[in-house]
């Protein structure tokens, strides 16, 4: 293949009249290339277009269900008609270009609304610093709004860039040209393709100085069901997960974990595993990045390794965790909002003085357990190491951070290695970890020339997962003579999951408070008079990390169950209480008043079954949920029908958001009604989907996806529906059987 | 080790086979058929469901050497005017959300319309609800296997 290669750090910044651009320097920053095929053009780092007239996006964000490569393709062709068909993407090179700004601009601990100096100041400096970091990231439900600008102006240039040189060649206003499905028009009638244009272009062009984004009720794409792109190869076999890697000459390696979570190999036996059939070597994987020690096998065969490994024995040095328990550990986060008042999130007024003068108190404490990500594709990674130089294939939702320590492992510079993300069989936050792909890349130093693939087992997957962390929360609500909340007081207790997890990838400390560990405590819309939110930090030995919604997945349940009290209490129905606690909240109350309406609030379809309803905001959108339940025979909780309202702003694919909702209230049932990890000595109990179950289709309840209409920029969609889904089920339960449920997974009292 | 031929999607191949190596190693493998998946290794999953003689099959917990005679059939070797029907529904509903589950949802529900023409709600819990979705694409699924049991109805109609 003739390839050229296009400097990205050219691009819009090269004296483009920016219509609307939020951060321009996003395009200043890169010193890497885009490979050219032979007669590609390409004005900026993200979209390239051929003779052919064929656009190809380069994809920064990885694809592991939730539809982002088809979200992102539809912010460009709405900029750059091509027709659907003639769009496609390559995987985008390892730069600062695309790192992720608006995901880990979120990261800082003040509420919306909170316009101060020290909020204003902090969100302006970790703007520069995710912009300086460039860490390419798929995660927190921010893909396309960190593109959401920068997409369809690079895709705009490229377009009046194009229309420009039609114009000029056909001697007319630029103005009188369109693009529609890859063919230039004037009054409707094509007077050239896409193709040919391209062709007008030289070698390097240079882009439009001025150029538009389209009105959004001009919108072509934006706003269309369009289906998933390369939907087809997912039912025939032929996509390419990380698991599908294949090379010439490749080998498999399968791995024993130290039985205790993080803990390393001490000794080992490996002699009769070595002499097994097909076995290429066995050797020891220190804990890496988190993860834990082991020994791995390497063999022909993945069986021939799988088997082997049996004939392993080791030994485990001492770690703290040996000791740990999680029975035990559930009491100290208790214990410990007992007696530490923990750092503030949000304080207002004077909630203690308040809570005491209220004519009414209402307590309560909730508790959720640890949880695994279970991805279907277990974790795995390939290496091909070549001594200077070798190649990773990784289904990462971290592909800068995976090269490095790949890189890392192997001795290598990290321009060293070639890194391919593959398709992810899931991903849910456990592949922002990098522990399997550093293991890979120690395994594979040792047979240089060979590629090697690390495949865990299911077992290992559960056993050494980063744990969604456990959390116990308390709250006070001091009610006044109507039962409306006076003061509202809530502490709650946890690990904290971004110091870890910056120390082990990048081995970086964490800068100031964890809002992970309080969000969707503190950031909810309910208009409290005097409010405290509070957040204790308990330091555990058990490896914690990102869960879909993170913190906003557990904290839901707290504050919507404890809504609902207060509702109770009060004697009130609990959406005309919600909604009262909304009143400056326009768009909260659409939602909720969209969601009851289509669900018949109050009255469940049938005798025997009961609404609950639960509302959340994250990610920058916001999600109402009704639930409707029923207790069975065996005295299960069983879910009929949820029904979703959602305002996540300009809805870009309607299908897509119909789809992530019902994914999210499946991942969220499988995980209120089941999951629970529990730790002994050290070691998780739970192992596959026997002992750590999975919503079956026998289970899921029909699943109603309804759309506020908005204009506002677009919020995240891959995980807002997940928080709203515990409470929304407990609040049903309490509506249909009067006992109020605080513990996950949710279960009737025997 | 014995040496046993095996009937996959079609063709007859001689593998030198110990007798507990589980099919699913031998596809993806040795063949690289790839497209059937592992998941759970215990058969709890059914993320590498395959079917023999037209019975889903958990290829990660069924032995290779025990299918001599058998008619092995995997996804890519899936074809006939039910599969194509079923893969149609898939499309035209969008099903598949990160894939991986798919292929194995694909073999099982084309399993269950060979056998049952217009299958109940009932009949497709029991016969899809061992092929688990972390995705959560079950609904679509449900509906799927609805629709492409209605255009198979349609095709075959007088």
């Amino acid at each position: 293949m003739n390839r050229r290669h296009f400097l990205i750090a050219a691009g819009l910044a090269s004296g483009g009249f920016l219509v609307g651009c939020a951060d321009s320097a996003r395009q200043q920053l890169s010193d890497a290339s885009l490979p050219l095929d032979k007669g590609q053009v390409a004005l900026n780092g993200w979209v390239k277009v051929g003779p052919d007239g064929r656009v190809t996006v380069s994809m920064a964000h990885s694809e592991m269900g939730q539809g982002v490569h088809t979200g992102l393709l539809m912010l460009v062709i709405e900029e750059l008609d091509c027709g659907w068909e003639n769009i496609g993407f390559e995987n985008a090179p390892i730069d600062r270009l695309y790192g992720n700004v608006a995901g880990m601009a979120e990261g800082v601990p003040f509420r919306a609304d909170d316009d101060g100096l020290l909020a204003r100041s902090a969100r302006w400096t970790m703007l520069r610093v995710a912009q300086q970091l460039g860490l390419m990231m798929t995660g927190g439900s921010s893909s396309v709004r960190d593109l959401w600008p920068v997409l369809r102006e690079a895709a705009a240039v490229t377009r009046e860039t194009l229309i420009e040189a039609v114009a000029s060649a056909k001697s007319l206003a630029p103005s009188v040209l369109t693009l529609e499905s890859g063919h230039f028009l004037v009054d409707g009638k094509p007077v050239m393709s896409l193709g040919k244009a391209v062709q007008l272009l030289g070698a390097s062009p240079t882009p439009a100085a001025r150029w538009t984004l389209r009105e959004p009720s001009d919108f072509r794409y934006i706003g269309k069901p369009m289906p998933r792109k390369d939907a087809s190869t997912r039912l025939d076999g032929t996509a390419q997960f990380g698991i599908d890697v294949r090379r010439p000459g490749m080998l498999y390696a399968a791995i024993r974990f130290c039985p205790v979570r993080t803990a390393a190999v001490r000794s080992f036996e490996g002699g009769k595993a070595a002499a097994a059939p097909g076995v290429r070597g066995v050797i020891t994987v220190p804990p890496l990045r988190g993860g834990t020690g082991g020994v791995a096998v390497v063999a022909d065969r993945y069986w021939q390794a799988r088997k082997a490994l049996a004939l392993v024995t080791l030994e485990s040095e001492d770690v703290p965790m040996a000791a740990f328990s999680s029975a035990a550990a559930q009491t100290g986060l208790a214990q410990a909002l007992d007696e530490e008042d923990g750092f503030t999130y949000w304080h207002k007024g004077d909630p203690d003085v308040e809570l005491e003068k209220s004519a009414r108190q209402l307590t309560a404490e909730y508790s959720v357990p640890w949880l695994a990500h279970t991805t279907l594709e277990p974790m795995n990674c390939t290496v091909e190491y070549h001594g200077d130089r070798a190649t990773v294939w990784a289904p990462t939702q971290v592909p800068g951070m995976t090269r490095a320590v790949a890189a890392e492992a192997l001795g290598l510079e990290p321009e060293q290695v070639e890194l391919s993300v593959t398709l992810l069989g899931g991903g849910f936050g456990r592949r922002a970890e990098v522990d399997f792909v550093a293991q890979a890349a120690t395994i594979a130093r040792q047979f240089p020339g060979r590629p090697v693939q690390l495949l865990w087992s299911r077992e290992d997957d559960v056993q050494h997962d980063f744990y969604r962390p456990a959390c116990v929360s308390r709250f006070a609500a001091g009610l006044d003579g109507e039962g409306r909340i006076a003061a509202w007081r809530n502490i709650s207790a946890s690990q904290s999951i971004v110091p870890d997890f910056l120390a082990r990838t990048f081995g970086m400390p964490g800068m100031g408070p964890d809002k992970t560990t309080s969000e969707g405590a503190f950031d909810q819309a309910y208009a409290f008079p005097h409010a405290r939110v509070a957040h204790v930090v308990v330091d555990l030995p058990v490896p914690v990390g990102f869960w879909r919604a993170v913190g906003h997945s557990h904290q839901s349940f707290f504050v919507e169950s404890f809504i609902d009290e207060c509702a109770h209490a009060a004697g009130r129905d609990p959406l005309a209480y919600r909604l009262e606690l909304l009143a400056e909240h326009p768009r909260e109350r659409a939602v909720l008043e969209l969601a009851a309406a289509r669900a018949g609030w109050p009255q469940a379809r049938e005798a025997g079954r009961a609404l609950g309803l639960a509302l959340h905001e994250s990610f920058g959108t916001l999600v109402a949920q009704v639930a409707e339940v029923s207790r069975t025979e065996a005295g299960r909780i069983r879910v009929h029908r949820m029904v979703c309202a959602v305002d996540c702003g300009i809805p870009i694919n309607p299908n897509l958001i119909a789809q992530q909702m019902e994914s999210a209230v499946i991942y969220g049932l499988s995980a209120a009604l089941g999951g629970r990890i529990d730790i002994e000595n050290g070691q998780v109990q739970q192992g596959n989907f026997d002992d750590y179950p999975t919503l079956s289709l026998a289970e899921c309840p029909v699943i109603e996806t309804h759309l506020v209409q908005s204009a506002a920029p677009p919020g995240g969609i891959g995980e807002p529906g997940l928080p709203p889904v515990a409470p929304a089920v407990a609040n049903a339960v309490f509506a249909l059987t009067g006992t109020r449920l605080r513990t996950l997974p949710l279960a009737f009292p025997a | 080790m014995d040496k046993i031929t095996l009937d996959i999607n079609g063709r007859e191949q001689a593998f030198e086979l110990e007798p507990d190596q589980p099919l699913l190693w031998l596809l993806r493998d040795e063949l690289e058929l790839t497209g059937t998946k592992f998941g759970c290794g215990k058969g709890l999953c059914g993320a590498c469901t395959v079917q023999v003689n037209g019975q889903p099959t958990r290829a990660c917990v069924t032995p290779a050497a025990a299918l001599a005679g058998r008619q092995i059939t995997t996804i890519e070797g899936a074809q006939g005017r039910v599969v194509e029907a079923v893969k149609a529904a898939w499309l035209h509903l969008d099903v598949a959300q990160c894939g991986y589950c798919q292929p194995g949802q694909i073999m099982a529900a084309s399993a269950l319309l060979a056998q049952v023409a217009r299958p109940s709600d009932e009949e497709i819990d029991q016969a899809l609800s061992a092929n688990l979705c972390r995705c959560g694409t079950y609904p679509r699924i449900r509906a799927a296997v609805h629709c492409a049991a209605n255009s198979l109805a349609i095709q075959t109609a007088p």
